[in-house]
């Protein structure tokens, strides 16, 4: 069995049959990060390249640890310490490191539209690890494992996005992902970060999020970027966190068996409150060992294969 | 239609795993744990360990294991195979094993699977267990218990059919499709 794309660019481009592929590997693959020896050949001799031209923690070394669970190499390139500091071309940059015969580049850029640019520049597979303000569909395809796990079913779940869905690429992912698997999805936050055309996903809107939480089977909330207050997009992160922040008093109103995510940084007291993020509903980092086991999958079905048939 | 011929009943699989059952307590192995190799080696192994128990009166504790990220063709084949799940319920230093696998062919599974083992500590022994050895050996491998040998011509198929896996349980011998 193999995906029916190359990229992994947009979760718009995945089958319903790739991600059911993508989780049931990703599940099998779990089990290898508690053995005494986590590790396996898979993937010996390829190289992976990590090309995350934006910052990154999580994502990065999620990929890394993916990557080394399956015996490839990993190159590793950053914005700071890289020569796109003194004046090279991105296109130059990648040409370099594809010099070096990587077998999959996974890319992060802080503009849209640059993973898919350089996979149409590169011989092999790239994945998309964020990509602007446009999509991250690693992140989305682990959220799904997550609920997945926690809930057994996707089909007719009630997900809850909250925080900042216009500039979020793990909200846009997740609405089309979620959709495409049979969930409900809405969305909760300020009017000045609701998309004006967000009703194309198929999500509903709603703008007090007391309305939206005692309906939701899975509530996500999203990571609020602290520069978007001198924006004027929300007026101060104490009254953000009064009318859109989840705590003990707004999870007050939530099913008993709801799950919390949140694709980290957590800004704690300010989206979500300590306790409610280290709470009992709290899934967050069960998120980050699933992210693991769903990029090894990634890896494993990318770059396994003679890629004669493209 | 290519021709088959019927090599084992049912009745016939299981006096053969019976008589590998008594083999491995006459060896002194009845403290061994079993390992079945997905997909047809689990069931067998499981057949395996309910004679063993009948013998000793203790099940044998049964491990799954699915070797296909340790195989050694994975560069070359034309689609990445399914991976499948492995558990390993027991701790592998403190065991003897006995890998039990459908058919013996050119070994390159079973030394796959002897890397996944590894992988999960250091076993006392392993030892190999085949409900058929067909022969062809590309490795220096053999198997302690073999159910049943048969000479093979290379364009033969050795089917293994079993009731978790396949609805029913025999053992054919076929001639190979794409040779026809």
């Amino acid at each position: 069995m193999s995906l029916s794309q190359r990229h992994i660019l947009s979760v718009n481009d995945l089958t319903q049959k790739d991600v059911a592929l993508i989780l049931k590997t990703a599940e099998n693959l779990e089990e290898i990060a508690h053995r005494p020896v986590k590790k396996v050949p898979a993937l010996r001799g390829k190289l992976i390249g990590l090309c995350f031209f934006e910052n990154s923690t999580r994502t990065r070394s999620s990929f890394e640890v993916a990557a080394k669970r399956l015996s490839a190499d990993t190159l590793s390139i950053s914005t700071g310490g890289s020569s796109i500091a003194k004046g090279e071309t991105l296109l130059d940059t990648i040409k370099n490191i594809e010099a070096m015969q990587p077998d999959l580049l996974v890319v992060r850029h802080a503009s849209s539209g640059v993973p898919q640019f350089l996979s149409k520049q590169v011989a092999c597979p790239v994945i998309n690890a964020g990509d602007g303000s446009h999509e991250h569909p690693t992140q989305a395809l682990l959220d799904l494992m997550t609920i997945l796990k926690e809930k057994k079913k996707i089909k007719g779940l009630h997900v809850a996005i909250i925080g900042d869905i216009l500039n979020s690429r793990v909200a846009r992912s997740n609405m089309i992902l979620l959709k495409k698997m049979g969930a409900k999805v809405s969305v909760a936050g300020p009017a000045t970060m609701i998309p004006a055309e967000v009703e194309q996903y198929g999500v509903e809107v709603a703008h007090d999020i007391k309305k939206i939480i005692p309906k939701a089977d899975v509530i996500m909330m999203l990571r609020i970027q602290r520069e978007r207050e001198a924006d004027g997009l929300f007026p101060s992160l104490r009254e953000y966190a009064r009318f859109f922040g989840l705590n003990r008093e707004t999870m007050r109103h939530a099913k008993k068996d709801a799950v919390i995510l949140h694709p980290g940084p957590v800004n704690r007291g300010v989206e979500i409150s300590a306790e409610v993020a280290d709470g009992p509903h709290s899934v967050i980092l069960d998120q980050v060992s699933n992210g693991v086991a769903v990029r090894m999958a990634l890896l494993y079905l990318m770059c396994g294969v003679k890629q004669m048939s493209f | 239609m290519p021709e088959q011929k019927l090599l084992m009943t049912e009745a016939q699989m299981d006096k053969t795993i019976q008589g590998m059952a008594q083999k491995i307590v006459d060896d002194g192995l009845q403290e061994a744990v079993l390992v079945g190799i997905k997909t047809r080696g689990v069931p067998l192994a499981h057949w395996l360990s309910r004679h063993l128990a009948q013998i000793t009166r203790k099940t044998p504790k049964v491990g799954e294991l699915d070797i296909n990220l340790y195989r050694d063709d994975l560069s070359e084949v034309a689609e990445q195979p399914v991976v499948n799940k492995t558990e390993i319920p027991f701790d592998v230093s403190a065991c003897g094993i006995v890998l039990v696998d459908d058919v013996l062919y050119t070994g390159r599974t079973i030394r796959a699977a002897l890397d996944a083992l590894i992988d999960f500590g250091r076993p006392k022994f392993v030892k190999l267990a085949v409900l058929v050895d067909r022969g062809w050996r590309e490795l220096p491998i053999q198997a302690e218990y073999t159910g049943k040998r048969i000479e093979t011509k290379a364009d033969e198929v050795i089917k293994v059919m079993l009731q978790e896996t396949d609805g029913k349980n025999e053992v054919l011998l076929k001639e190979h499709f794409s040779k026809r």
